[in-house]
């Protein structure tokens, strides 16, 4: 964008009174402005997204070839690869920062923190967050602590390596492992700037929400974005905390010598001090924020889904209600599952048991949102733009990934699936890959948005899509099967097992698929650069949407709208709504925007 | 066979760029208007079709991995309560399948059937009462079965007693190996903790020299099981946290350090009859190809097997966890006390480390 041109814009921004001067730093650096802050974050978040799925393709080779020689491990890895094979430990601490990187930095960030950050102001008709400084510092934070947590890879003894888990005794004690020592304490430091970070985003999105909603816009007007977006505020300021709580403790116990996670040790031949810990605490304030989390980084891409659907459908999400009271019903269960993942971890099996009783009612809300997506479909006018094909894709992989859920939340059942690859499969698909369906989804869907009205290229974004798709199955239906084969997770190689030698065809067939699909990403890549500065200009509304964000001039302007905010008239989900003679309601055209008035004849729905 | 596979992917890799590319080309024909990147009602029907070939590979690659990998998964299982874990596991899969049969052919085809036109008109279809409470009690009562069912199945196998004079067997895990320890005579596993461990006396289990229970304790590094008897385990760890992950068994359970956690199963197929069956000879010999192929390159890892049961660590545990592992060897009752008599016990060990 040109300075003429924004200096344009802002006089039109008269009615709220600034017109202080914009330097580059506090345009683009130190920026205040929600808009810029989501870029930012997106930025950010896709280059940590490079770094976490570049380590999985090295580790998925050594599981394809185990102990082969590959130049690449050595330009890449160096001295963690000697002669070209990657070395045991670094292939624990790749695991583990792949795993931190794709959950925190990418789906919790990258996704909620971007779109959480756009959308909000623009959906709900608000001139910007409640607390622009607290956005800024949130995104500063998050930046920090990425740039710690990719420091801590060129650690001397090399970084953590206990698992993205970090469960103690092996995170505490660097005897145990190497990357237990300076790389851990730097993933400890980064993650509670993270929190912190997180924090004071997620209060923002609550007060934002619950405060600055434009006249007219009621709870029960919202696009379902920002429900999706608010009630993963409040999981978040919830559950957020308690893993800061665990990082505090384990630092406690790595640095100044107490017990609250460790007892009876004898390693290296002596006895430690530590008495009257426990493991298994860690274990559930890990799990507490832990399982939260997944719904953290699923909930922003349901919500987003559940919009970029209907538009393109041109329908009204089916169900709406029923979509909130299921995104309240998923956040509240969220909150009391953790458990889940402990089964076999020595905890009371009673406990076991309620835990089971809780995951499998989870089953229900997600359940109904799938059906409710399938129905959206169900005589639509199906606009299969890039976002469109994504959100569908979603569904496809939420199903698909979720069922095996089934099995793994039963108690019985985890016992012999338990940190399996079967476990494996199914947390990639149901919320790794659908929550990255869901970034995709909002960054094709919302890029003009984003970047004063250009959008992106449809046949590069065409073209990612199917690979992709194809590509994620490929990698992670097949895994299931090495999982029912019995084989764990985070083994460097399969080659001590004989029972294990003919699943080496799985290994290759999945590595092959994951290096296409992962190559694919660089078709967006190059499509998602392009595109900020030869996009193409569409209109400024260009998938004929109801929400407000499309009122909004394509030209960034502090305060978003240059004369006043408009207000809200009825919800957003308008589309191809008729007069009892099958006419639409404004004539022409098959939405209705959120700021028109209801016309003569109209009958008002519930909304 | 690898290659095969490896071909057969970029092939249909191959097919699916040269057809996007189509598209592409397909679609630029079009001037660039403002509207340039919204998707056509050609674009619509491209990938309208192309969605429902989504379906057909969504269906193809099950079919294809039941085919070529349904032999990978273990086999039927060797305990008691595996019985009812498999059918269990079972039933939840019949479900699962038909739930996902269905509902990936409703998405992918409406996807297909209701691809935009310009000039269609969509339904305005905002709520539906009936059909929101059919979608909600179908799951409930399936899952409220599925929960009873797993619950009580549960509930018996976390029922670790002292009934039916079982076996008492202690599985100790360290950085990166497993020792096992059986009560001797009397069943009853002495004490022990971390800080009684002295490596140069070779008391590495941290027995209590002092308790009487311990002196008769057998400390191995092979587990042996009698057929029929049930085994009640007892897991330490001294150092970080393992899992012991016995898959035949349908059996694993975490060993935590400062804790003694519990498991308990009945062995029913010993390690020979484990061996003549049909399904284990046709996976030693399809394992035993590769291995003589590997050998034949002189590579590591290539000796022939022979069938075993096995004890794994499942739990990350540091460099070796790829490595921690086992061997379980279930006998008959005769076989099982010959070797037990073979071994020596814990007092036998120390007073042959005196000087």
């Amino acid at each position: 964008m040109s300075v003429q041109a924004h200096a344009l814009t802002d006089d039109h921004a008269h009615d709220h009174g600034h017109h202080h001067k914009e330097t580059f730093v506090t345009k683009y650096i130190f920026s205040q402005d929600h808009k810029m802050i989501s870029k930012q974050y997106l930025i950010t978040g896709l280059i940590m997204g490079f770094i976490g799925i570049a380590m999985s393709l090295l580790f998925r080779m050594q599981l394809a070839w185990p102990g082969e020689s590959f130049p690449i491990f050595e330009a890449v890895l160096g001295k963690w690869a000697p002669d070209g094979v990657m070395d045991a430990d670094i292939y624990l601490a790749l695991v583990t920062i792949h795993g931190t990187i794709m959950v925190f930095f990418v789906l919790t960030a990258g996704l909620s923190g971007t779109f959480s950050n756009l959308l909000i102001p623009l959906q709900i008709g608000a001139r910007d967050m409640a607390s622009g400084f607290l956005n800024m510092l949130s995104y500063w934070m998050f930046f920090l602590s990425s740039v710690i947590m990719v420091i801590s890879l060129f650690v001397e003894a090399g970084p953590a390596a206990a698992g993205w888990t970090i469960y103690p005794p092996l995170s505490a004690l660097p005897m145990a492992q190497p990357g237990s020592g300076m790389g851990m304490t730097l993933w400890l430091v980064s993650m509670a700037i993270f929190i912190a970070s997180s924090l004071l985003g997620s209060l923002n999105y609550i007060v934002t929400v619950i405060n600055l909603r434009t006249k007219g816009m009621s709870m029960t007007r919202l696009p379902l974005t920002i429900w999706a977006f608010f009630v993963t505020a409040i999981i978040g300021v919830i559950s957020f905390p308690v893993l800061l709580s665990a990082a505090l403790l384990l630092i406690m116990d790595r640095s100044f010598g107490t017990s609250f996670f460790l007892s009876d040790i004898f390693i290296q031949g002596e006895v430690l001090h530590y008495q009257g810990g426990s493991p298994v605490l860690f274990e559930h304030l890990f799990w507490f924020l832990g399982h939260p989390e997944v719904y953290i980084v699923i909930l922003p891409a349901m919500g987003i889904v559940s919009e970029v659907m209907s538009v393109n459908a041109r329908k009204p999400i089916f169900g709406y209600r029923a979509m909130i009271a299921s995104i309240l019903a998923i956040a509240f269960l969220s909150t009391i599952v953790w458990g889940h993942h402990m089964f076999i971890s020595g905890m009371n099996p009673f406990l076991g048991s309620v835990f089971t009783f809780t995951t499998l009612l989870i089953a229900i809300p997600s359940a109904v949102k799938a059906f409710n997506w399938i129905t959206t479909l169900w005589k639509g006018n199906l606009q299969l733009n890039p976002g469109m094909l994504f959100s569908i894709g979603m569904v496809s992989t939420f199903i698909t990934g979720g069922l095996t859920g089934i099995i793994l939340g039963d108690s019985t059942l985890d016992i012999n699936v338990h940190d399996t690859y079967f476990v494996v499969a199914h947390f990639h698909l149901v919320m790794g890959i659908s929550a990255l369906y869901g970034l995709f989804a909002g960054v094709y869907h919302w890029f003009p948005k984003m970047f004063q009205g250009r959008m992106m290229s449809k046949n590069l974004g065409y073209v990612h899509f199917w690979i992709t798709a194809v590509g994620s199955y490929g990698v992670f239906f097949p895994m299931h099967f090495v999982g029912m084969a019995g084989v764990p997770r985070r083994y460097y190689q399969n080659t001590a097992f004989p029972m294990f030698d003919e699943l080496v065809d799985v290994q290759v067939l999945m590595t092959v698929f994951a290096i296409i699909t992962a190559l694919a990403q660089l078709i967006f890549v190059y499509n998602f650069v392009r595109s900020i500065f030869y996009g193409a200009r569409g209109p400024q509304n260009p998938w004929n949407a109801t929400t407000l964000e499309w009122t909004a001039p394509q030209e960034h302007i502090h305060g978003n709208w240059p004369g006043a905010i408009p207000e809200v008239h009825r919800w957003s989900y308008d589309y191809s709504k008729t007069f009892e003679n099958g006419d639409y309601i404004l004539p022409g055209q098959d939405f209705v925007p959120q700021d028109v008035p209801l016309q003569e004849n109209e009958e008002e729905l519930q909304h | 066979m690898t290659a095969v596979l490896t071909i057969a992917v970029l092939v249909l890799v191959g097919i699916a760029v040269w057809q996007m590319t189509k598209i592409f080309e397909l679609s630029q024909v079009r001037a660039k208007s403002a509207n340039a990147e919204v998707a056509t009602d050609e674009d619509n029907r491209y990938n309208g079709y192309l969605m429902f070939a989504f379906l057909i590979f969504i269906y193809g690659i099950t079919i294809f991995s039941f085919w070529k990998y349904g032999k990978y998964i273990l086999p039927e299982s060797s305990s008691e309560h595996g019985a009812e874990y498999d059918s269990l596991l079972l039933w939840s899969f019949v479900i699962i399948f038909i739930v996902q049969f269905i509902t990936q052919a409703l998405l992918h085809y409406y996807a297909y059937k209701y691809r935009g036109k310009k000039g269609t008109k969509a339904l305005f279809f905002a709520d539906n009462n009936t059909l929101e409470f059919i979608w909600t009690i179908i799951p409930v009562i399936v899952l409220a079965g599925l929960i009873l069912w797993g619950l009580y199945t549960w509930t018996n196998i976390m029922d670790i007693n002292e009934d039916d004079d079982p076996l008492i067997v202690e599985l100790y895990a360290q950085q990166f190996n497993w020792t096992a320890r059986y009560g001797g005579a009397d069943n009853v596993l002495g004490e022990a903790n971390v800080r009684l461990i002295d490596i140069d006396r070779a008391n590495i289990l941290g027995l209590d020299e002092s308790d009487p229970n311990a002196s008769d304790d057998v400390i191995v590094k092979e587990l042996h099981l009698p057929v029929g008897r049930k085994v009640n385990f007892k897991f330490r760890s001294q150092d970080v946290l393992h899992s012991a992950y016995m898959p035949h068994f349908r059996a694993q359970m975490n060993c935590v350090p400062g804790m003694i956690t519990e498991f308990s199963f009945t062995p029913t197929v010993t390690t020979a009859e484990m061996r003549q069956r049909p399904e284990t000879i046709e996976k030693v010999k399809r394992t035993n190809i590769l291995r003589a192929e590997k050998a034949a390159m002189g590579e590591p890892n290539s000796d022939p097997w022979e069938f075993d049961y096995v004890l794994l660590c499942n739990k990350i545990c540091g460099k070796s966890h790829y490595n921690m592992q086992m061997k379980i060897i279930v006998e008959t009752e005769e076989e099982y006390q010959a070797w037990l008599e073979g071994q020596q016990t814990f007092n036998q060990t120390m007073a042959s480390m005196q000087p």
